[in-house]
């Protein structure tokens, strides 16, 4: 897998200048499919719903809702910490969710945070790549957007242990899901403002900033820096 | 009246800290903190706050760099008469865009980090996070060098995403299929959409 990673880095380092087809998105045919079909669904859907969401909601409240399902994460976020042997990492990622179950009554107060206690970004797709494995070929997906090879098959590990999909009866299961989907839109929405005012052309630079993200996030922020000549 | 006076009394009392030989991180904390305090005023006038970008912040990019590293080999093939255009495109379309960020901005708290480097060097990183609540922080790493007029931001990193090298892949597509003239009608419809939109 690690000659995937080289192909990876030597493709982001040099762009293409040569050829018609970006060695990061052979499938750049259909993930423009898929993402023009993402683009009309965020359309009519998906981003009217995120801003009834804000506009509804008063700030106060959609944070409270955004540190619950924050919080939820925190323990997979600490297993991941503890697969890529960052113990004390892992060891604070489940102090959190122990403080913030407890004190943050069920999480709506990030007191972690307040108190110093930083919260990580980790996934089973850094994971994967902490050890050794490259992206592999950039993938759009149908309602879940940007993703690689990697991290596609590092969410489904991530969806077996989502504790939000063992919650019953089953429609508040469901509930509870549409609210995260809505809350993780309406976190989005600022960003999508602005990714459609930069771009020239969407697709490329969405998917450029998806694979330096997240290239920077298996490295922790801290990347071998690529010289720009 | 009072907000007018203001501005100006910030701008007679911060101006002269900004001198050539101010270290890149004061540099990046005393701009981010007037910027922020800037706009914290003009909430949401579009126009002022990209008025107060025009002459806060651009004075401390070296735009020319920025275009030369997002065009990067296509740089080597681009006239002098088309270099300047380029540059200027591309100037506009990062400061609407970056007065866009600036618009969203309410209140995050800024940590700037100490910096780390030898006082002989000239190529340096200056790392600010953006704490804001109920999240992670946000990382704003900004690139800058030394030059004869100070020291000059070449790149800004958001969350790890380079600013310059995301718009590569765009530059090289554009002059693949309709070269550079090709890129900076591009850029300039771009522009102008943009400017029609708000």
């Amino acid at each position: 897998m690690r000659w995937l990673l080289v192909v990876t880095l030597f493709a982001a380092g040099c762009a293409t200048v040569d050829g018609e087809r970006d060695p990061r998105d052979p499938w750049e045919g259909t993930n423009r499919a898929i993402y023009r079909f993402n683009e009309t669904f965020d359309e009519y859907l998906a981003k009217p719903v995120a801003r009834a969401y804000v506009k509804v909601l008063h700030q106060e409240i959609r944070t409270r809702i955004a540190n619950f399902f924050a919080n939820l994460q925190d323990p997979l976020i600490g297993l991941n910490n503890f697969l890529q042997g960052k113990f004390e990492d892992g060891v604070t990622d489940l102090a959190r969710f122990v403080i913030n179950s407890s004190f943050g009554l069920f999480g709506i107060h990030d007191v972690a945070s307040d108190g110093g206690i930083d919260k990580h970004d980790e996934d089973f797709g850094q994971t994967f790549g902490r050890w050794g494995m490259g992206p592999g070929p950039y993938l759009m997906l149908p309602f879940l957007s940007s993703s690689t090879a990697r991290d596609a098959v590092g969410l489904v590990p991530g969806w077996y242990l989502d504790p939000i999909e063992e919650v019953r009866p089953i429609n508040l299961r469901n509930s509870l899901v549409v609210l995260r989907l809505t809350n993780t839109r309406a976190e989005l929405l600022e960003a999508s403002r602005i990714l459609e005012e930069a771009a020239l052309d969407k697709y490329v630079f969405q998917r450029d900033a998806y694979l330096q993200r997240r290239r920077s996030l298996v490295y922790d922020g801290r990347p071998p820096r690529e010289k720009l000549e | 009246m009072k907000k007018a006076l203001a501005a100006i009394g910030f701008w007679f009392f911060v101006t002269p800290g900004l001198a050539q030989d101010t270290p890149p991180d004061t540099l990046v904390k005393n701009v981010t903190l007037e910027v922020v305090e800037l706009i914290t005023k003009e909430k949401g006038n579009r126009a002022k706050i990209v008025s107060v970008i025009e002459e806060k912040v651009l004075p401390h990019f070296n735009f020319t760099a920025m275009t030369a590293l997002a065009m990067g080999q296509n740089w080597g093939k681009a006239s002098p008469e088309q270099k300047k255009r380029l540059t200027e495109e591309f100037r506009t379309l990062l400061v609407r865009t970056y007065a866009s960020a600036l618009a969203a901005y309410s209140e995050q708290k800024f940590d700037f980090r100490p910096l780390r480097a030898k006082p002989t060097d000239t190529d340096v990183t200056v790392n600010v996070r953006v704490l804001q609540p109920g999240g992670q922080p946000v990382t704003l790493d900004y690139s800058m060098e030394k030059t004869a007029n100070g020291w000059k931001v070449y790149d800004v990193m958001v969350g790890g995403v380079s600013l310059v090298a995301n718009y590569r892949t765009e530059f090289a597509n554009a002059v693949r299929t309709s070269g550079i003239d090709g890129l900076i009608k591009d850029l300039q419809t771009k522009n102008r959409a943009l400017a029609e939109k708000k």
